[in-house]
């Protein structure tokens, strides 16, 4: 047996698992940001709401889903979370790749609230008076919003939201856990099936590797051509 | 809820510790010992690496800002795959699911730490270390007697958050059969059967009794540390 044999990883069986495992890894990381993202920018603003409330149940559900492991999230969302569905919905979710669906939410929540966080502190790196100076000059309170808030935000919590894309890339990993058929779950059957570990867990580096140090390289890149300018 | 009750009377013991004193150590009790264990292993060489960061040497701070990166940039669980399948190939030792685990974690908590190490050096005004190298100390000197005792005392608080990090990456170690919290979750869910609600919500309870109370003692640290900071000179 040869030590290192490149060639399982340009075509055959194995290639194609693991190409199907990339591109799985990369479809959840996609989807569960879209759903991560909104969800984020809804609790940061639950965070930053003037009524005491809406702040405290921001608060717990940003603590409570961060202070339990994602491997946690993933055993709960896969094995308990369908014992609580009606039955028809039971059936649907597991005729629907469940493994998947339930993958989704559990990223999506625990990126979710990362994501809030570093939004929030985005939007208090604005100073108060220039929403009030921006109210002032005869600017609504959406529009002030819209225009002077936001754009200053923006520009503090990008990078550390690029920063999150590359854990939540990276967390993809753990759905292996429920048997979802990421990149992870498929190099582990690579080598369970050829004792090809070498060349299997090589792929996955590299695939990792690239995909998060080009986030980071875009995280730098907008730093760079959009600095967080002092108020 | 009589029911729920009965859960916990019958299954807390194997929960708290595994199959011990007839079995390996396990359950909570194997959680966060082996994620304190990661953090003080990784304190040494986390300073080293974090001290070379910072050097005014490229030749030094560069490949350590690779490593750095490098590690950074792949998740926890790949490197755990790596050890498991090649530690026994090079070593010729069968290494056991926990110091398979605990390796990795030491690799992981250095890295991260450094550059908590790293981030309290840059942050302390560098007229401490001028001042100290005019006093006539070395560069050694300055950073062991004057630098590092501060930057150190205000990282605290992160390196409090750092524990709170590996406590829960320990529980990945269930997918290499390491009999953690969440593996013995997971095995008592498979010996009940009928109440995978109770026994997984009170698996998330109790990591999150223990991280958030180490996150709010970050937070509380924090606070005390700002309310003496010393003055930008």
């Amino acid at each position: 047996m040869q030590f290192f044999d490149p060639s399982i990883l340009q075509s055959g069986q194995y290639h194609d698992w693991l190409v199907q495992g990339l591109i799985l890894s990369l479809q959840l990381t996609v989807v569960s940001f879209a759903f991560a993202l909104p969800f984020g920018a809804l609790v940061a603003v639950m965070r930053t709401a003037t009524f005491a409330p809406m702040r405290a149940l921001g608060a717990t559900i940003v603590e409570s889903i961060r202070n339990v492991p994602l491997l946690a999230h993933l055993l709960f969302w896969y094995f308990a979370f369908p014992e609580l569905l009606p039955e028809s919905a039971r059936e649907l979710l597991y005729a629907n790749n469940p493994e998947v669906v339930c993958a989704v939410i559990a990223l999506s929540l625990y990126a979710g609230v990362h994501m809030a966080e570093d939004i929030r502190s985005g939007i208090r790196a604005v100073p108060a008076t220039q929403l009030e100076a921006a109210r002032s000059l005869g600017l609504g309170r959406a529009a002030s919003v819209r225009l002077v808030l936001l754009p200053q935000a923006l520009r503090a919590s990008v990078p550390p939201l690029l920063s999150q894309t590359v854990n939540l890339w990276k967390d993809t990993s753990v759905a292996t856990v429920i048997g979802a058929a990421e990149m992870m779950y498929q190099a582990a059957r690579v080598e369970t099936a050829s004792f090809r570990s070498l060349e299997a867990f090589t792929f996955a580096t590299l695939a990792y590797l690239t995909v998060s140090l080009l986030i980071s390289l875009a995280a730098h890149l907008y730093g760079r051509r959009y600095p967080v300018r002092a108020a | 809820m009589n029911a729920f009750l009965e859960l916990i009377d019958t299954y807390w013991l194997y929960f708290l510790v595994g199959q011990y004193p007839d079995g390996p150590l396990g359950g909570l009790v194997l959680t966060v010992l082996l994620s304190g264990a990661a953090l003080v292993l990784a304190m040494p060489l986390g300073l080293m690496l974090g001290i070379a960061r910072v050097s005014p040497y490229r030749a030094v701070s560069l490949p350590v800002a690779g490593v750095v990166q490098v590690v950074r940039a792949v998740p926890l669980l790949l490197v755990l795959f790596w050890a498991y399948f090649f530690l026994p190939a090079v070593t010729g030792v069968k290494t056991s699911q926990a110091a398979t685990m605990l390796i990795v974690l030491v690799v992981f908590d250095s890295v991260y730490l450094a550059e908590i190490v790293a981030a309290g050096i840059r942050a302390l005004p560098p007229g401490q270390l001028e001042s100290a190298r005019s006093l006539g100390l070395s560069y050694g000197q300055a950073l062991r007697h004057v630098v590092l005792p501060q930057s150190l005392a205000n990282g605290l608080p992160s390196i409090v958050n750092q524990l709170v990090s590996t406590i829960k990456a320990t529980s990945l170690g269930y997918i290499i059969g390491l009999s953690e919290v969440s593996f013995i979750a997971s095995q008592i869910n498979t010996l009940v059967f009928t109440q995978s609600v109770q026994v997984y919500l009170i698996l998330a309870l109790t990591y999150f009794m223990l991280c958030f109370g180490l996150s709010r003692l970050a937070f509380l640290l924090e606070r005390r540390l700002q309310r003496r900071a010393v003055q930008p000179n």
